[in-house]
């Protein structure tokens, strides 16, 4: 019980949730603007959607794909920011290992 | 061929059954599947007979509109990467009512989350079987759909009751593969038809024909708005994508599968591995179900099985019986594949957040008697799914039970997660709102639907609940806790928060 109370007050462990809501929210709020941008725009602005691009290739086709790579790329970048929090964490686990 | 799955994954089935002892083993494989291995068992039970059969069928009857499912369900694994997946191994064990039950009073809220956890199973397990029936009794002319859905249901209680979660993990990963394999030749076949050229291919997509009330029309399939069609059309197709967003994070099938790995860093790889997989897949469905549309053709398919034997039907006009039955016998082990993830977890649900948890405080009464449960539970859930599946018959819309199992999870299982982990006043009361909140708005939506009720009578008029239900689910938890005070869930917050973010006190591999 101790234990954890002076964990949550350590500024390890603060600067660990601060630095991770700062990777967390970002990514959340840009993924869920950019995906729900596609069926708002296909619902209501379907004459810009239907503008071909590339051949019989349109618009609302390439948003769609486009949709796989933006999630393949948040995906990347946060392993790449997790790696980091992770040593973070690992500072924390490990001086609670050895008293 | 099929059979020759069906024996293999037997033996992986005894295998398994050979190393797995203990609860820990048959519930969570010990907690020792590897990250690419839990990436292919989560794409693997992600990937069901609405995404192959499904989405293809969607894509070669409507088009564009179909694609929408496709994109919905890649995306929503950011949050399942970003929010759930590794505070849950971290905080958990088994179950997703593991982590809620950690600073709440557990026996209501495991009695809700179990209840939730059966619903959303059951109903998308029902659509697995209805699917599997459908296709077998096309497939197979002299076994019918009554015969073919007491078949799969039996196989899959026989790995699951048997196997436990490490067969499972293998049956899906061994799935998960021949699937990729068979949708990239299936691609690769489409391709070739038309001379390797994409603007072939797409010029042929934006000239589609056939027969709407008797009349031929040619319809350009690149362009939305053939399923999603005013007035209601953009509403539904947020709608849709809400519940798609945000009900793959609630899935218990899904979540229990991060369980299996022996530590959160291990979690996150696992969903990037699964999201490779699973983006690389969807991206081919355009190439099935437009290759079906202009290879294959609307009218042929209507009248040889309907939507759902587009992807098969298309294997057979371009590569011959040989490779439609191989075909099948994917679509078919997919089906098994995932029902038997789905029994899964539902059973271990309910023997350890319902039987152990609410009905025994908790205690195992005797070593290895939880397990036992699970085994049984299985066998009712098999029991029961095949009887509905039977009741409902070949024409039930399996996309339509699907979706709803979707909306499901998102309305009830997401909020109260998401608020467990981050909120820190959040309580009893709260959980066990919303869910049932969740749970209610979700059913009572889709019951009034044009779905159930019909276009013209319906109360509602979306066809999916989400973009109500799900607000609800989040109003429910909320009100929930603002009515009542329960400081000792508060307290308790600095505990879960400290081992969802660092894995403090995390059940590790366990070596037996």
């Amino acid at each position: 019980m101790e234990q954890w109370k002076e964990i949550a007050a350590s500024s390890d462990f603060k600067r660990l949730v601060r630095e991770k809501l700062r990777v967390v929210i970002p990514a959340t709020l840009f993924f869920i603007i950019y995906y729900f941008a596609l069926p708002v725009l296909v619902g209501y602005a379907p004459r810009l959607m239907q503008r071909r691009v590339i051949g019989n290739v349109n618009l609302a086709y390439l948003f769609a794909l486009s949709q796989f790579f933006v999630a393949w790329g948040i995906a990347g970048l946060y392993l790449r920011a997790a790696a980091r929090l992770d040593v973070l964490a690992k500072k924390i686990t490990d001086r609670q290992a050895k008293p | 061929m099929f059979l020759i799955f069906v024996g293999a994954t037997l033996v992986i089935t005894y295998w398994a059954a050979q190393r797995s002892r203990g609860t820990a083993a048959y519930f969570a494989a010990n907690r020792q599947i590897t990250a690419w291995q839990n990436g292919f068992a989560v794409a693997g039970d992600y990937m069901s007979a609405a995404s192959f059969l499904g989405i293809a069928g969607i894509i070669a009857f409507q088009g564009y509109d179909g694609f929408m499912y496709s994109v919905g369900w890649l995306v929503a694994y950011l949050t399942v990467l970003l929010i759930v997946a590794e505070p849950l191994r971290n905080a958990g064990k088994y179950t997703m009512a593991d982590v809620l039950a950690y600073r709440l009073n557990p026996r209501p809220v495991r009695a809700m989350a179990s209840l939730s956890t059966l619903i959303v199973s059951t109903f998308y397990m029902i659509a697995q079987m209805v699917g599997a029936g459908a296709l077998v009794s096309v497939l197979l002319k002299g076994i019918g759909y009554n015969t073919a859905v007491t078949g799969v249901g039996i196989l899959m209680v026989v790995y699951v009751v048997f196997g436990g979660m490490l067969a499972t993990t293998w049956v899906q990963i061994t799935k998960a593969i021949l699937l990729m394999g068979g949708t990239m030749v299936l691609s690769f076949l489409v391709l070739a038809h038309f001379g390797f050229s994409l603007s072939n291919f797409f010029d042929a997509v934006g000239q589609v024909t056939y027969t709407e009330n008797g009349q031929k029309v040619v319809r350009d399939f690149m362009q939305p708005g053939l399923r999603f069609k005013p007035p209601y059309g953009a509403l539904d197709l947020i709608s849709l994508g809400m519940a798609l967003i945000f009900g793959t994070a609630g899935l218990p099938h899904i979540l229990v599968r991060f369980y299996t790995v022996p530590d959160a860093r291990t979690a996150r790889i696992s969903v990037v591995w699964a999201m490779a997989l699973i983006g690389v897949f969807y991206i081919m469905t355009t190439f099935l179900g437009f290759g079906a549309a202009t290879i294959v053709g609307r009218d042929t398919i209507a009248v040889n099985g309907g939507t759902n034997m587009s992807a098969p039907l298309l294997a057979k006009s371009l590569g011959g019986e040989v490779f439609f039955g191989f075909i099948s016998a994917i679509a078919f082990a997919t089906i098994l594949a995932v029902v038997a993830g789905l029994t899964i977890s539902a059973s271990t649900s309910f023997a350890h957040d319902f039987y152990t948890n609410v009905m025994h405080h908790g205690r195992e009464r005797k070593p290895g008697q939880e397990v036992r449960v699970a085994r049984m539970a299985a066998f009712v859930v098999g029991a029961v799914a095949i009887a509905v599946a039977i009741v409902l018959g070949p024409t039930a819309n399996v996309a339509f039970l699907v979706a709803l199992a979707f909306a499901v999870a998102a309305s009830a299982n997401l909020p109260v997660i998401v608020f467990s982990l981050f909120w820190r006043r959040f309580n009893t009361t709260g959980a066990v709102a919303g869910l049932g909140t969740g749970l209610a708005a979700s059913l009572a939506l889709i019951l009034i639907s044009p779905s159930i009720m019909g276009a013209d009578r319906a109360l509602f008029p979306l066809e999916n609940p989400g973009i109500l239900s799900i607000p609800l689910g989040f109003l429910g938890a909320v009100l929930g806790t603002l009515l009542t005070r329960e400081p000792a869930a508060e307290v308790k917050f600095d505990e879960l928060l400290i081992r969802a973010n660092t894995g403090l006190g995390a059940e590790q591999a366990s070596r037996q």
